[in-house]
């Protein structure tokens, strides 16, 4: 097993941040384990579950199908960031209130592939949503309750606006 | 240069999208790890005397929302929504995609059926090969080891002509089960000329040699499908895998290539 590392610098969360890696470790292993943000989870880690979902220079994409050193001089944002902008505060409580969650495990994963839906913020139908997050599984739930949250949260968009 | 050197044992990595899980997995253990992403010079799409040229690094979200796409190849913007998932789309790349020919590749099919031309390059030169000299088998191509492929060129769609792209799969963005691109011409609900390339079933994306010849100059009629489901088990030799069993993809392959027709005939454009 290769222990070559590298120096990258990039930002998350807003913030720049400058660390040496194992050149073999994954985007979703770096930022747990190197930099305690555990909000993006591991489930498959072959980019099948959609849990380890994050943002790459604003896309969202499958943490665990990027290596670290991939992600020099680029923009990464994970739950924990999109959380403290307030961005999806209106779809997190949507999900709180309809139960859209019950383990939690896919839920971050959920939020950074919606979050990028509603950004377009247009009107979607419900077959639109299911297809924007058929890349996310859900063992528990069930999708009929986060398709109600996010169909709530972008009536209430819409209608506010 | 480094791809001369380290040859077999040198992997390049584009959006790593199929190499990455292989990796995750130990089920692959290159030596090398050449990551291309920041050849930025690979990833325009242009059009250049009515021939598209898709470069290796093009994200399948950027072929979503190209122009160029929409308008001149209908084909590939109809099967890109069947590329997995908005999140792999968004990473995973065209080069990448007909660079590894896997044999359930929505875009290795669309390329055979719009006779698009690979263009590789090596320390010894640029070598392009036209799609179908380029597919040979269960992930084999004509890219030797020393070679990094740069581009795609695709001749435009004939805007007037038939074509469509179906494909089934066990849930959305699934491995596909099954599934075809369809090119023709018609005049009139009158079949002229079809060119029907398979994939999923198949080790590789395979052209329907003696079913395209019963289509040639021929109505839509409940003969012609007839004659087609007998045909179609000729030209196809479907493999059983995770996504079912040969017999039935050979019947699935027969139930899309009736729904592609009919799709396409529905377009048709009106005769001047």
């Amino acid at each position: 097993m290769s222990e070559e590392t590298s120096e990258i610098k990039l930002t998350v969360n807003g913030d720049l941040i400058t660390k040496i890696v194992n050149v073999r470790q994954h985007l979703v292993d770096f930022l747990r384990l190197e930099l305690g943000l555990t909000g993006s989870h591991l489930g498959c880690e072959h980019g099948i579950c959609g849990a380890c979902s994050v943002w790459v220079d604003g896309l969202v994409v499958r943490g665990c199908l990027m290596l670290a050193v991939q992600a020099d001089g680029g923009d990464v944002t994970t739950i924990e960031g999109l959380t403290e902008t307030g961005e999806i505060a209106d779809l997190q409580k949507n999900f709180v209130d309809r139960n859209a969650l019950q383990c939690g495990f896919c839920t971050p994963g959920m939020l950074m592939t919606l979050a990028e839906l509603l950004r377009k913020s247009e009107l979607s139908s419900r077959e639109e949503i299911r297809e924007h997050i058929s890349g996310n599984y859900c063992r528990c739930t069930g999708y009929h309750a986060i398709v109600d949250a996010v169909e709530t949260t972008i009536s209430d968009r819409l209608g506010d606006s | 240069m480094l791809l001369n050197e380290y040859g077999e044992d040198g992997q390049i990595l584009a959006g790593g999208q199929s190499l990455m899980p292989t990796l995750n997995m130990r089920l692959s253990n290159p030596q090398l790890l050449i990551d291309i992403n920041h050849l930025h010079e690979l990833n325009s799409i242009t059009l250049d005397d009515n021939i598209v040229r898709i470069g290796a690094l093009a994200r399948h979200s950027e072929l979503a929302l190209s122009p160029i796409i929409d308008m001149y190849l209908p084909l590939i913007a109809d099967a890109i929504p069947h590329v997995a998932h908005i999140a792999v789309r968004n990473r995973g790349t065209f080069g990448g995609s007909v660079a590894l020919a896997d044999p359930a590749a929505e875009l290795p099919a669309c390329v055979l059926a719009l006779g698009g031309t690979v263009v590789l390059q090596s320390v010894k030169g640029i070598r392009k090969v036209k799609a179908d000299d380029y597919f040979l088998g269960l992930y084999e191509t004509e890219r030797k080891p020393n070679e990094l492929l740069i581009e795609v060129q695709i001749p435009v769609q004939d805007l007037t002509g038939l074509w469509a792209f179906v494909e089934l799969s066990q849930r959305k963005g699934d491995y596909a089960i099954a599934g075809l691109a369809f090119i023709g011409t018609s005049e009139k609900q009158f079949i002229k000329t079809a060119k029907l390339v398979y994939f999923g079933s198949e080790i590789k994306p395979t052209l329907a040699k003696k079913t395209m010849a019963i289509l040639i100059n021929t109505r839509w009629d409940d003969n012609t499908r007839k004659l087609i489901a007998e045909t179609l088990g000729r030209d196809l030799d479907p493999m059983t895998n995770l996504q079912g069993s040969a017999k039935m993809k050979l019947h699935l392959q027969k139930v899309l290539t009736n729904r592609a027709i009919d799709l396409a005939l529905k377009r048709e454009k009106p005769s001047r």
